[in-house]
């Protein structure tokens, strides 16, 4: 098992050309990134576009849009394990290594956010002083990391017991999925009850915001696993059968057709009511008092979502491969711009003073938003690539 | 304990950064764990420091909270000119960074005669030749001190938190920077230091708190505390002493003979979003 291993492990460095070029574009995206947090880790996070008045921005966006995705994983264990659809099942392993480079990644966000990185171990219980349970952003840490370690446990098994040749008990493996399934819907509803719970926020400040959260997460993680699962099959060995993903396709129908219920849900109650309460949702969707950067971008993820809702509604549309992956590529920027810009940035507009700041992300935020999504990349493409040789058993001979 | 964290620390951290790594600061305990000594120690460290980037001796108190006292603050709205003479004797007396500015009081100018109190109508930003102008009216805001606050709840670190005497405090080496208390506060009294605070040796005040008005670093979040160095040692908060117009009340809410009970007590007073239940101590009034 352990040879095996070595071997994975050499054959990760080793692929043609369209992969070397694919790592030098990921590393150079991330140096770049690096330049730019150097110059903020000097200055300070006055390189952001970030103020008193919208003091959290891209970096939270992206934060919360990934907490989302780390969610497809658990979309795939449902079917696959609990109503024993085998298509999926095998499959499954791809998705929580998914959630891993997801979960990684948030990490990131929050760490290149922090004024002072490096106090990040005032966080942590008895070294530090986390102020559990008080703080939603300290049962954050725990939900964020618990469920890191659910999946590494999880794909360490299975990657072991498939080097060494043989089915993966899940007798051993089924307490633990039984567990991710929760956890996963934990960590939305925590990130979700960390905007939630602010009642100085009153945009944030509605319950509607953790089932919109869930919703949201079950449409754009599957989407982007519908997209590597065929990247999966068309570069590697690896067999997905078309079942699986229709299926998740089918699933995505309904997810996006509760999402957009709920959304609609949130436009009747806050302009039909018509309170001052309304002025974020005015902002984002109308404009107030002339300010209307983010405008454009909602209406535009409204039409992407929608668009998207019809194709994988109609069976002719999500079984065409053409189709489908417009369809999920509408659905991954449509929930991007919706969660990202639409739902952090419009809680501090207008400020709790009243004052409109707009925020729009300097280049800055934007190269070090990038080296992330490429450091995730990175991670994502070397653990497939590692995985891909002892999953397809073709390490050992090819007798799977 | 804190072995194993300098250990893991010095295994993470680059060699080159390390020379100008200050390990007493990086390891430095929370304001409420450390000892009388080691505070002591800290203070003394923190001192030197600052005097050598300053070329000044400061001096940094500790001075803890008087019992039997809890601090209250009054504003008169009748009164009040929007001069904002406050505002730049808080940044003087406190050590805000002037560049870029920070200031811990925001000044709203509202318009007679339209609905009360409409903030997203309000002006921040005003700037007339002459103040009081004829058809506005104005209100001061600042940390309200909240007996329920917000933002101490928050803190994933316990970085802020209410003193005895009710001030709300951040110590400014322990906050980690992720601001959640400035979402959390639904008064925007919180300020971030977006870059490193910059104010010269001429303008340093040297007679600060710990708590208080110390100088602050890059990344760290801070806000008004009642003037602690001040009110702790028995004078009256910077705002309160400049305001030309005496719309600035300040006291002892647990003494039933001090003037903020009295306001309290006989005028019409209001705290700003009662709705949410934070409980300020900060209270407005109309005395004329």
């Amino acid at each position: 098992m352990i040879k095996v291993f070595f071997i994975a492990l050499f054959r990760m460095f080793k692929g043609d050309i369209r992969y070397y070029a694919w790592l030098a574009f990921l590393f150079i995206v991330i140096a770049a990134g690096i330049g730019a947090y150097a110059q903020q880790a000097d200055k300070g996070l006055i390189t952001t576009a970030m103020r008193d008045q919208v003091s959290w921005g891209f970096y939270i966006s992206n934060f919360t849009f990934l907490v989302g995705v780390a969610a497809a994983a658990v979309l795939l264990v449902i079917p696959a394990y609990l109503y024993h659809f085998k298509p999926i099942k095998e499959i499954v392993l791809f998705g929580e290594m998914l959630a891993i480079t997801a979960i990684i990644m948030c990490l990131l966000f929050i760490v290149v956010d922090m004024g002072q990185p490096l106090r990040v171990w005032h966080l942590l219980p008895v070294l530090g002083m986390m102020n559990f349970p008080a703080s939603v952003l300290a049962w954050d840490v725990v939900a964020l990391n618990g469920y890191l370690f659910i999946n590494i446990a999880l794909v360490v098994y299975t990657l072991s017991r498939l080097a060494a040749g043989k089915e993966y008990k899940l007798s051993v493996i089924f307490p633990l999925i039984l567990l991710s399934i929760p956890w996963a819907v934990s960590i939305h509803t925590v990130t979700a009850f960390l905007y939630n719970g602010l009642s100085s926020r009153p945009f944030w400040n509605a319950s509607i915001l953790a089932p919109r959260f869930l919703a949201s997460a079950f449409c754009s993680g599957p989407a982007l696993m519908l997209i590597i699962l065929q990247l999966i099959r068309k570069f590697s060995r690896v067999e997905v059968d078309n079942k699986a993903i229709f299926k998740i396709a089918e699933l995505i129908a309904f997810t996006m057709g509760i999402n957009l219920f709920l959304l609609g849900a949130e436009v009747f109650k806050e302009f039909y009511s018509g309170s001052v309460h309304k002025a974020p949702l005015e902002y984002l969707y109308l404009g107030l008092h002339g300010k209307n950067l983010l405008t454009p971008w909602m209406w535009t993820a409204l039409l992407f979502n929608v668009t998207a809702f019809v194709i994988f509604l109609v069976p002719k549309l999500r079984e065409g491969f053409l189709t489908l992956n417009l369809g999920a590529v509408l659905i991954i920027a449509g929930i991007y711009i919706e969660k990202g810009l639409g739902l952090i940035i419009p809680g501090f507009v207008p400020d709790t003073l009243g004052e409109i700041y707009e925020y729009w992300p300097t280049a800055s935020e934007g190269l070090i938003t990038a080296a992330i999504w490429a450091t995730g990349a990175l991670i994502y493409t070397l653990m497939v690539k590692f995985s891909v040789p002892i999953y397809t058993g073709e390490l050992l001979g090819g007798n799977k | 304990m804190k072995g194993i964290a300098a250990g893991l620390a010095g295994a993470v951290l680059p060699a080159g950064v390390a020379d100008a790594f200050n390990w007493d600061a990086f390891l430095q305990k929370h304001f409420r764990e450390m000892s009388d000594e080691e505070l002591k120690r800290v203070i003394e460290r923190l001192e030197k420091e600052t005097s050598l980037e300053w070329n000044k001796n400061i001096h940094i108190a500790a001075t803890k909270a008087q019992p039997g006292v809890k601090f209250g603050y009054g504003l008169d709205l009748s009164r009040c000119i929007g001069c904002r003479k406050c505002v730049y004797a808080c940044v003087e007396e406190n050590n805000q960074s002037r560049t870029p500015q920070v200031q811990w009081i925001t000044v709203l100018r509202f318009k007679k005669g339209e609905k009360w109190i409409d903030l997203e109508n309000s002006e921040k930003y005003y700037n007339p030749k002459e103040v009081p102008e004829k058809d506005f009216f104005y209100m001061p805001v600042q940390c309200q001190q909240c007996e329920n606050p917000p933002c101490v709840k928050v803190c994933p670190t316990k970085a802020t938190w209410k003193e005895p005497d009710g001030i709300v405090v951040v110590d400014y080496n322990w906050c980690i920077g992720c601001r959640y208390c400035m979402a959390a506060c639904p008064y925007g009294a919180r300020r971030f230091n977006w870059a490193k605070p910059n104010l010269s040796a001429q303008e340093l005040n040297t007679e600060t708190h710990y708590l208080g008005n110390r100088p602050r670093y890059k990344g760290v979040v801070e806000k008004c505390t009642f003037c602690i160095q001040r009110t702790r040692a028995g004078k009256y908060p910077a705002c309160v002493e400049i305001c030309p117009v005496g719309a600035r009340k300040f006291g002892n809410l647990l003494d039933p003979k001090s003037e903020i009970r009295y306001l309290i007590e006989n005028k019409r007073v209001f705290r700003l979003k009662e709705d949410l239940n934070t409980e300020p101590k900060f209270y407005y009034f109309f005395a004329a």
